[in-house]
């Protein structure tokens, strides 16, 4: 989806500040971080992220949006209900010293291997064979998507030239709760700044983007 | 945005434990290997090898997965990881425009300004200006090259040694390597090698 995520380009943000280096900022961003890694519940998380409306995403921090979306995401797909975690809330809020619950190890470990095998099914084993070789002039499709994907609107419609041919890769387009939608060659296309900013761009520039071959024509 | 993201966060825990969706014991495990275990000092060891090892190079450079496994450096999820590498011609920096992709299993995690919405929208089209603010100007006969990590493919930047490094071996010169090296906002000369 053509959200304000896809950023590549846009002005407006101001200069970068190196100083601003430290992964986290509070211990919570921490646990945020882990809790999205550890979850047995399936993906789905950067079409959550990008799902977030625009006011939110941009006035969100980053692990902010990281916990909007993973719990709109747990919400959406019914692991758990708004409600519950309203009245879980309440209860912390009352006294965030409160302990939390006791682990139930047995009951993770079945649910991790119920949301692995859930992810297997839709990845296919032959690799296909590959159009373009490196070194091959190739052009980037235009397109408008409502759903997930990772072609950033900077670069549609852009020629490129494929400078290395990867194994073949998931594809992520579409279906935002499937993590493969198929596997398809992937290659690196190597665009000439001028092709990309015109006038604008910076003295010898050029960005390289990883191109499944849905994206190309 | 959240009033209390803090209280919020417990809460979630809490409740995906009682639903066994999660372990804190896990979350916690997590949580230290991110802090202590995992690190920039991975692609430091990496970077040295390679400098130190043309045979290693070449792996390095021609299967970076592989070639940082022979450290026991795996990505969980499977990623490929390719190492590209800076010389006069070509300088190379890594970016993720769509959301904050990034190469942990060898980097760590990344610091809050390669995450920022500046770094993100400027890399691909103002690379010149956004290395200046990091302190490295480079000659226009030095093509700028920039890996926006759209797919679940990982970038490392292999950066160049740094001359009057001859007679050092792999350890010393790990030391040298920074972060920002290895995601292209540095050199090693514009960084490191004064202080070292």
């Amino acid at each position: 989806m053509d959200g304000v995520h896809d950023m590549g380009g846009m002005h407006g943000f101001g200069r970068v500040d190196p100083a601003s280096d430290s992964p986290y900022h509070e211990q919570w961003e921490a646990r945020v971080h882990a809790i999205s890694t550890a979850l047995a519940a399936p993906g789905g998380g950067r079409f959550a992220l990008e799902s977030l409306s625009p006011e939110v995403y941009l006035a969100s921090s980053y692990y902010e949006r990281w916990l909007q979306a993973r719990i709109n995401t747990l919400v959406a797909h019914g692991y758990i209900t708004q409600q519950e975690l309203d009245v879980t809330l309440d209860r912390y809020r009352q006294d965030p010293a409160a302990r939390l619950p006791a682990d139930d190890p047995a009951r993770y470990k079945t649910a991790l291997a119920e949301t692995g095998s859930r992810g297997q099914k839709d990845v296919e084993s032959v690799d296909p064979v590959a159009r373009f070789g490196t070194g091959d002039q190739v052009l980037v499709k235009t397109t408008h998507p409502k759903g997930h994907t990772r072609l950033p609107r900077y670069v549609r419609g852009k020629p490129g030239k494929v400078i290395r041919v990867y194994r073949a890769q998931g594809f992520q387009d579409g279906e935002p709760m499937s993590d493969h939608t198929g596997t398809q060659p992937m290659y690196a296309v190597w665009f000439d700044g001028l092709e990309l900013w015109g006038d604008h761009a910076e003295a010898n520039s050029s960005v390289v983007l990883d191109m499944w071959e849905a994206y190309l024509q | 945005m959240i009033e209390d993201p803090g209280v919020l966060t417990k809460a979630l825990e809490a409740l995906l434990v009682e639903k066994g969706l999660i372990t804190s014991e896990r979350i916690d495990e997590l949580v230290k290997s991110y802090e202590e275990d995992i690190g920039p000092l991975r692609g430091a060891q990496v970077v040295a090898r390679a400098w130190s090892d043309a045979d290693y190079r070449k792996r390095l450079l021609e299967d970076g997965r592989s070639a940082v496994a022979e450290f026991g450096y795996i990505d969980p999820h499977g990623a490929e990881l390719v190492a590209v590498e800076n010389t006069e011609q070509v300088h190379n920096m890594v970016v993720c425009t769509l959301c904050s992709c990034y190469p942990w299993s060898v980097l760590g995690l990344p610091p809050a300004w390669y995450k920022s919405f500046a770094y993100r929208s400027r890399a691909v089209s103002e690379p010149r200006s956004v290395l200046e603010e990091f302190g490295l100007r480079l000659p226009e006969t030095t093509e700028i090259r920039v890996w926006d990590s759209n797919s679940d493919i990982r970038y490392m930047v292999l950066p160049q040694r740094p001359s009057g490094t001859e007679s050092m071996e792999e350890k010393q010169l790990a030391e040298l390597v920074t972060r920002d090296s290895m995601i292209g906002v540095a050199t090693i000369e514009s960084s490191n090698l004064e202080s070292a």
